[in-house]
């Protein structure tokens, strides 16, 4: 067992150099002179722009600008922002729990109700539950997410009036923040109707970004089912006399997890690496909406520090659902 | 009022508990601050959290308009050779009392003195307070090789000596960067090792102060007890960054927000049919321009510039483009712009004149370039759907266009060169509201090679400018500007497209917002009525 998990933990060494590189070759190979940007219409005399450049050390040749990086990265250090001068990584830390925040209640929302529907589903097999919920998980997946979280804001936001439009808590509360997740900080504050509004906010936005992991894993959690239910241990469980309902929610769904688990693993990534279209309509400030704001103003040491964390992450979320795995599926675990 | 609202109201009412309400203005903005310093930065969102609410500068402009005013500068005089501006304090500004700092004096020279010299001066330890800032506005206004020296003739008397007279200096002034710091909270600072916090816990003179920033989030401001200009009508004012204008206007209808910029076109006609809103609109401070290169051939030949510009349907592109959110462009300056030269009839949309006119220059087949940006701007939503137009246009009086593009840096950079192969779109923001920084950094000789993408020098304009420069008579510079227009005019460096029109969306109940040309958002005087 140990072996297996160092095993892995190699594995990550090599990954994330590779990382590295790309993150800083993918940078630079963009188009967009920053200092050029920041002088915009007005352009900028040849000496400035030499003076800038320096400061910036992107006059240095590039194999030496990704060494400093690389040895300033080993030290914690991911820089300071181009654009608010401030460190990179504090920036990052400040911004993630509200996006985590997010993540967590939109798998949690997508597990809850996609882990049942796709067993119903597998379980009544051809039948209308099964076309229904399947053909809404086709649409969820295919749905453009900007677009369907508008239609839910103007339709509870606007004409229902039923949940407020955008934030993560009414502007009425202020209190200082403990964690980070406005949840917990809520509570802790003991303002009167924090926790509610908190809660309120967090509706539409999990709605939204759960929508599509709930359609992949309601359709993962049928596929698994059926082709599980197909086996023959379990037509021998209903033939030695099982209730159908026992064989189904503890051996069939047991076996069938084994897969969805991966993929719930690896949603979890995907939603880590910041929601950005969802973060963006409802105005959640996460690393999401900061990256892309980041890229948009050419703010080069933002965008690789978030492109590191931001990978470093999603190693760390996917080496938890190794590690899981070889401990649901033990036979995998002596290879 | 929608249900949620009232939630919101009354939940408002019993955290406000017993005695008076705080009022507070909710403002959505479109984006999150770079800073709270406004020296090192440009753009309009981050002046709209820093320099607009916490600061003051020497001088302002009027609210409305761009006329410069006092500010904290209560008086001045100009020397008879334009080379001294001695100003005349404001006794009894404070500074403002926050979490992070007490002041134990007011406003005296030091601190204006201070303001100017951290940017100007390399040697000063707040020029490089933090690695890699440039102070944009106060290089690109040319500030450092204009002042020669700025000195305390005492406490409340500051003079400032130029290299030359130069009359729109008073309007740079007004400008963001030049908002006055305080010397004795940088002088906390400094002794505590913290100067980096100036960009983040900023203290000002001006109508509120900084209570916090949540990131990307929301900006909170209290109303600064102590301001001079009088206590605000509203208690708290609160920035809820919200970057889609669609979900913007839900939150102005759901009653989240008072007031919001930059709505989206499609949804203008809505907002105006609403009865809860108010729509305040004006021309931005801006123009939008097709640049003919004047140096390569055949449009060094002003005939056939103005040939092109009447084959241009100006009308079709606010139409299309603008979709009514613009007006067609006659002057390079904006109408809203002082000088503005009322009487110049602008070219009218007559192909056949311009195939006539073309074929009298002796062009026959003429192919060129019509370069488009591909980013969107204040004065420009769509240059590429605007660079098909116009070669529609053009086709029909036999020029074939070829549109090309790069990427916006490379843009910039290469139309500036003088040996351009093209007509470039491009436009301009106003930054002082003063004319030359229209016509002096866009037309005269100084700017070919650099701003001015016409590569154009008229030794009659240019004159005209550099007279206009030198004089502090107002009148008289807009005498001589409005001559300018009219050699512009003639001339046809440009064919001028449009002014894109500023909206500005509110719930009935906000009083006393008054717009700025300058397209900056400022709440100072505004309330809430019930």
């Amino acid at each position: 067992m140990i072996r297996f998990i160092l095993g892995k933990l190699l594995y990550l060494v090599p990954t994330f150099l590779g990382v590295t590189i790309v993150a800083f070759g993918f940078v630079r190979v963009l188009p967009g002179d920053p200092v050029l940007l920041m002088a915009g219409e007005r352009g900028i005399s040849p000496e400035r722009y030499e003076q800038l450049m320096q400061q910036l050390g992107y006059d240095q040749p590039i194999w030496w600008q990704y060494l400093e990086f690389l040895g300033r990265l080993f030290r914690g250090d991911l820089g300071d922002s181009l654009v608010t001068k401030s460190p990179v990584l504090g920036e990052f830390l400040t911004l993630f729990p509200a996006t985590v925040e997010l993540a967590l209640c939109a798998i949690l929302l997508a597990t809850l109700i996609g882990i049942p529907a796709g067993v119903l589903a597998a379980v009544k097999r051809g039948s209308w539950f099964d076309q229904i919920s399947m053909g809404t998980a086709l649409i969820g997946y295919s749905m453009p997410i900007f677009w369907w979280g508008l239609l839910l804001i103007i339709l509870f936001s606007g004409v229902l009036a039923w949940t407020p439009v955008s934030g993560r808590i009414s502007l009425l509360f202020y209190f200082p923040e403990v964690t980070g997740f406005m949840l917990i900080d809520s509570l802790l504050s003991g303002q009167d109707g924090a926790f509610g509004s908190a809660l309120a906010h967090l509706i539409l936005p999990t709605i939204v970004l759960a929508t599509i992991p709930l359609a992949v894993i309601a359709r993962q959690t049928r596929s698994a089912m059926l082709e599980v239910l197909g086996e023959d241990y379990v037509r021998t469980a209903r033939a030695k006399g099982l209730p159908w309902r026992r064989v189904v929610g503890v051996h069939a769904l047991r076996n069938a997890m084994i897969p969805v688990v991966t993929t719930i693993g690896l949603q979890i990534g995907v939603l880590m690496a910041g929601a950005i279209l969802t973060e963006t309509i409802f105005s959640w400030p996460g690393i999401g909406k900061w990256m892309v704001d980041s890229i948009f103003r050419r703010d080069y040491p933002a965008v690789q520090g978030g492109l590191l964390m931001i990978a470093a992450i999603v190693m760390a979320v996917n080496l938890i659902v190794d590690l899981l795995y070889g401990l649901i599926n033990p036979r995998i675990r002596h290879v | 009022m929608t249900g949620y609202s009232k939630l919101l109201m009354s939940v408002a009412v019993c955290l406000a508990g017993a005695g008076a309400e705080a009022k507070t203005l909710v403002y959505c903005s479109e984006g999150s601050p770079e800073g709270f310093d406004p020296a090192p930065y440009t753009a309009g969102t981050t002046f709209d959290a820093s320099s607009r609410p916490v600061y003051n500068r020497l001088v302002e402009f009027e609210k409305g308009s761009t006329t410069v005013i006092p500010g904290l500068a209560e008086s001045w005089e100009v020397s008879e050779d334009g080379l001294q501006y001695t100003f005349h304090l404001r006794p009894g500004v404070k500074f403002h009392t926050t979490d992070w700092f007490t002041p134990t004096r007011e406003l005296t020279a030091d601190d204006v003195i201070f303001s100017f010299e951290r940017q100007g001066d390399a040697e000063n330890p707040w020029n490089q307070y933090t690695a890699g800032i440039s102070y944009e506005y106060f290089n690109s206004m040319d500030m450092g090789s204009l002042i020669e020296s700025i000195e305390k003739v005492d406490d409340l008397t500051v003079r400032f000596s130029l290299t030359r007279p130069e009359a729109p200096f008073l309007a740079n002034l007004a400008m963001d960067f030049a908002s006055i710091m305080s010397k004795e909270y940088a002088d906390q600072l400094e002794a505590d090792g913290r100067m980096s916090d100036l960009n983040q816990q900023p203290v000002g003179t001006g109508p509120f102060q900084l209570v916090a920033y949540q990131q990307d989030a929301v900006i909170r401001y209290r109303s600064n007890p102590d301001y001079w200009n009088g206590q605000q009508p509203i208690d708290d004012l609160v920035f809820a960054i919200t970057t889609d204008p669609a979900v913007r206007l839900q939150k102005l209808q759901a009653g989240e927000c008072h007031i919001m910029p930059y709505p989206a076109p499609a949804d203008i006609e809505a907002i105006r049919s609403d009865e809860n809103l108010t729509l305040m609109e004006q021309p931005g401070l801006n123009v939008a321009y097709l640049a003919y290169n004047t140096q390569v051939p055949p449009f060094d030949n002003p005939q056939v510039r103005r040939a092109l510009n009447m084959a241009m349907n100006k009308q079709a592109i606010i139409d299309a483009v603008f979709q009514g959110t613009g007006e067609a462009a006659k002057n390079p300056i904006p109408p809203t712009m002082w000088g503005y030269n009322e009487e110049i009839q602008d070219d009218t949309y007559d192909p056949e004149a311009a195939r006539q006119m073309l074929e009298e220059a002796g062009v026959s087949d003429l192919s060129m370039k019509v370069w488009a940006m591909p980013v969107q701007r204040p004065y420009m939503p769509n240059a590429r759907r605007t660079a098909e137009l116009i070669q529609e246009d053009f086709a029909e009086v036999g020029v074939d266009v070829e549109i090309v593009s790069y990427e916006w840096g490379e843009y910039l950079d290469r139309s500036s060169a003088t040996d351009r192969d093209g007509a470039v779109i491009l436009g301009w923001t106003g930054d002082n509201g003063d004319p030359d920084n229209f016509l002096g950094v866009l037309l005269s000789c100084a700017g070919v090679g650099e701003a001015n993408r016409a590569q154009w020098c008229n030794e009659e304009f240019t004159d005209l400018i550099n007279q206009a420069k030198a004089t502090s008579d107002q009148e008289e510079r807009a005498e001589l500007y409005r001559q300018a227009q009219v050699i512009f005019k003639e001339e046809a460096p440009w064919a001028t497209i449009a002014h894109s029109t500023v909206f500005m969306p509110m719930s009935s109940k906000v009083q006393g917002y008054v717009m700025s040309p300058l397209g900056s958002h400022q709440f100072d005087g505004v309330d809430i009525s019930e």
